[in-house]
């Protein structure tokens, strides 16, 4: 059980998650959706480090806040959509979006009630975690990813370098009248090359 | 199961050539001068491609590394020595359409070398980690690579749909993958093979199975998952759709015999009816559906589904001789579809290049060697003895009656003779028909491609001998 100076932050974190995500669907702006998902991330991941998945944490907030809640928040304001006129029937959805919320609790409480009946299940998994006190899970990971995970690791690490080189292939352009900023021309400019006097007399007219 | 780092990467000589190959050519593509680049990374692909090969067959030994996540036999060097040969050959063609068409970018050669690079990992994988790891690096190139005309709307139509089912595919995969994990408790094919042997079957592994079969018949286009093929194959510039139609499908093929005779081999049952269904679908519709093809791409894509059917006759019998007749009648298949697409890139007019069936009528005056070799080809591909599709199909369909797969041999000959139609059909055009136009004269890569493979699909009787020892050899891994 939590006490304390921790369980006061477990329901903080819990009741600003809570909340933030109820605003997601409610509010009316798009971009305000996106920005309350931003702060559901934030809160969900105080959540995990509360527990000590610190590793999680950090995953949650560079790959979700980083770059996916980014992207939508991209899509959203690139993207002309009437938002209002696509929420106008959400009510009449509310009867199954309920069913789908409570068959993903009940898969949950399934998920985590399995450990709970049967603690030796724990057991079973090939690569235990190791206590907390001696290894944290960031080591921990690390410890298997780069000994016997390895060899699937760099296979990754290629699928990534060619969806890289893939992305680049297919769609940059080199155009030739592209007036490109250089900074190092723009700098080395001086008084010299960038301005003309001119003797203005009077009377003559300019 | 822990082997040491240094023993491990001994093992893996010819991948590693491969991946710091690729990075290193990378480089020397960013930096050389732009109109250099392309033909400069070509050359050096085919030396890295050829490098690989040199250090398989010279250095390579067989074991397990990484904790039994990769294997090393005589049917992984067989099969990827096929990949390999495979890869080269068509970027070595590619030289002069690419420059012709202007998409003669560094980045081609490149991707095709990571594109080998997965399909040898995908041959080499012993773990459905790898596996899978493997055929995503394949197949992600190979989409880039469909679509790498950007400017053509059908190129990159085709690139676009490879990628939405390839992707469903990959669900597909996953979704068997992580059923035959929950059932069996393991992702190792020998511990699938050792969960499954002493437990009764059970109906959710059955079903994971169907899933991953699912999946890699779409790899190597096998009917129902073959819809993408032909306009795929029509679509993509052609030295990409003959890499298409040759190396990838033998890293599928391979990973499909060794997930089906070596994780699957004690549910042997299970999988040899889903494998007979495939087959028998394969080599009819590949019949029939090409029968009305006017685009010769097309045909080849369908000829290419029929091929991959009468390839999975000799998985479906389970047996040594089975294993050894995939091995030979895909050995042979290589060299019939290089050698056709070589006359497919040699099909250029001086206003570009055409890919119709009626563009072919009369080359027997206008060229009367390329007409030949074609011959030589489609003959092949119909199987007529002596030449070496005929003792691809020979293999392949002994083993099935030595295994009592009669209704499945029957049905696999007269198929054979449907398609023998179309590819008869296709030497009538070229020598009885009026010329309507002359080709260019053939590049010299392409002469050079058109010679070994018409010498090997003639000359197979000669060299039939040490070759099957060889794929005789690679079979024995399996027993």
């Amino acid at each position: 059980m939590l006490t304390g100076i921790e369980a006061a932050f477990f329901y903080l974190f819990a009741f600003v998650a809570v909340a933030s995500a109820f605003m997601v669907i409610a509010a009316k702006n798009p971009v305000h959706s996106v920005l309350f998902l931003i702060l559901t991330f934030f809160n969900a991941a105080g959540l995990f480090l509360l527990t000590g998945a610190e590793f999680l944490a950090m995953i949650l907030l560079v790959v979700y806040v980083g770059a996916v809640a980014v992207l939508f928040l991209f899509v959203v304001m690139m993207l002309d959509v009437d938002f209002a006129a696509l929420k106008s029937g959400a009510l009449q959805y509310a009867p199954v979006g309920a069913l789908v919320g409570i068959v993903l609790a009940a898969e949950l409480i399934v998920v985590a009630g399995g450990y709970a009946f049967t603690p030796e299940l724990a057991a079973t998994a090939s690569m235990p975690t190791p206590d907390l006190a001696v290894r944290s899970n960031t080591a921990a990971l690390g410890d298997i990813l780069y000994t016997h995970y390895v060899h699937y690791f760099q296979m990754a690490g290629l699928i990534l370098l060619v969806a890289m080189i893939g992305a680049i292939v297919l769609t940059l352009r080199h155009k030739p009248n592209v007036r490109r900023q250089s900074v190092a021309a723009q700098v080395a400019r001086t008084p010299a090359t960038a301005i003309e006097v001119k003797k203005v007399e009077t009377g003559k007219g300019i | 199961m822990t082997t040491a780092l240094s023993t491990s990467l001994s093992l893996l000589g010819p991948e590693l050539i491969l991946a710091v190959g690729a990075v290193a050519l990378l480089m020397i593509g960013v930096f050389s001068a732009e109109q250099r680049a392309n033909r400069l990374v070509t050359g050096l692909s085919v030396a890295v491609l050829v490098a690989a090969l040199l250090w398989m067959w010279f250095y390579g030994r067989d074991g397990y590394a990484f904790g039994g996540a990769i294997i090393q036999d005589a049917f992984g060097r067989f099969m990827k020595s096929l990949a390999l040969i495979g890869s080269a050959v068509t970027l070595f063609m590619s030289v002069g359409f690419a420059k012709s068409e202007r998409f003669d970018k560094f980045e081609f050669p490149v991707l095709i070398v990571l594109c080998t690079l997965g399909m040898m990992l995908m041959i080499t994988a012993n773990d459905m980690l790898g596996l899978y790891l493997g055929l995503e690096l394949q197949s992600l190139a190979i989409y880039v690579l469909a679509a790498f005309n950007r400017d053509s709307l059908r190129s990159t139509e085709a690139g676009l749909k490879y990628f939405v089912l390839g992707a469903l595919s990959s669900g597909m995969l996953l979704y068997g993958i992580s059923l035959v994990y929950g059932y069996t408790g393991h992702t190792g094919f020998q511990e699938i093979a050792l969960a499954l042997n002493g437990s009764e079957r059970q109906l959710g592994l059955v079903f994971g199975l169907v899933f991953v079969l699912a999946g890699l018949a779409f790899k190597i286009s096998a009917v129902p998952f073959h819809m993408w093929t032909p306009d795929v194959y029509e679509g993509a510039p052609t030295p990409i759709t003959a890499f298409m139609a040759a190396a990838p499908k033998m890293a599928a093929m391979a990973l499909t015999v060794r997930v089906t005779m070596e994780a699957f081999a004690p549910i042997a049952p299970d999988w040899q009816q889903i494998i007979v269904f495939i087959s028998i679908a394969s080599m009819l519709l590949g019949s029939f559906a090409a029968i009305g093809q006017r685009n010769i791409k097309r045909l080849m894509a369908y000829s290419s589904i029929g091929h991959m059917g009468f390839a999975l006759v000799g998985l479906a019998a389970n047996s040594e001789t089975g294993v050894r007749g995939v091995v030979l009648y895909m050995a042979i298949y290589l060299a019939m579809t290089l050698g056709t697409f070589a006359v497919i890139l040699a099909m250029r007019r001086k206003e570009g290049n055409v890919e119709n069936i009626d563009d072919l009528a009369g080359l027997s005056t206008t060229h009367p060697l390329m007409a030949l070799v074609l011959t030589i080809m489609m003959f092949s591909l119909a199987g007529i003895p002596p030449l070496a599709g005929f003792w691809a199909k020979w293999y392949v369909f002994l083993a099935a009656i030595n295994s009592g797969l009669y209704a499945l041999s029957v049905i696999g000959v007269l198929a054979s003779v449907v398609g023998a139609f179309y590819y008869l059909r296709l030497i009538k055009i070229m020598w009885f028909d009026e010329p309507v136009g002359s080709f260019v004269p053939v590049a010299g890569e392409l002469r050079v491609v058109l010679a070994v493979s018409a010498a090997f699909t003639l000359l197979y009787v000669l060299i039939g001998g040490p070759l099957g020892n060889m794929a005789e050899a690679a079979a024995m891994s399996f027993f």
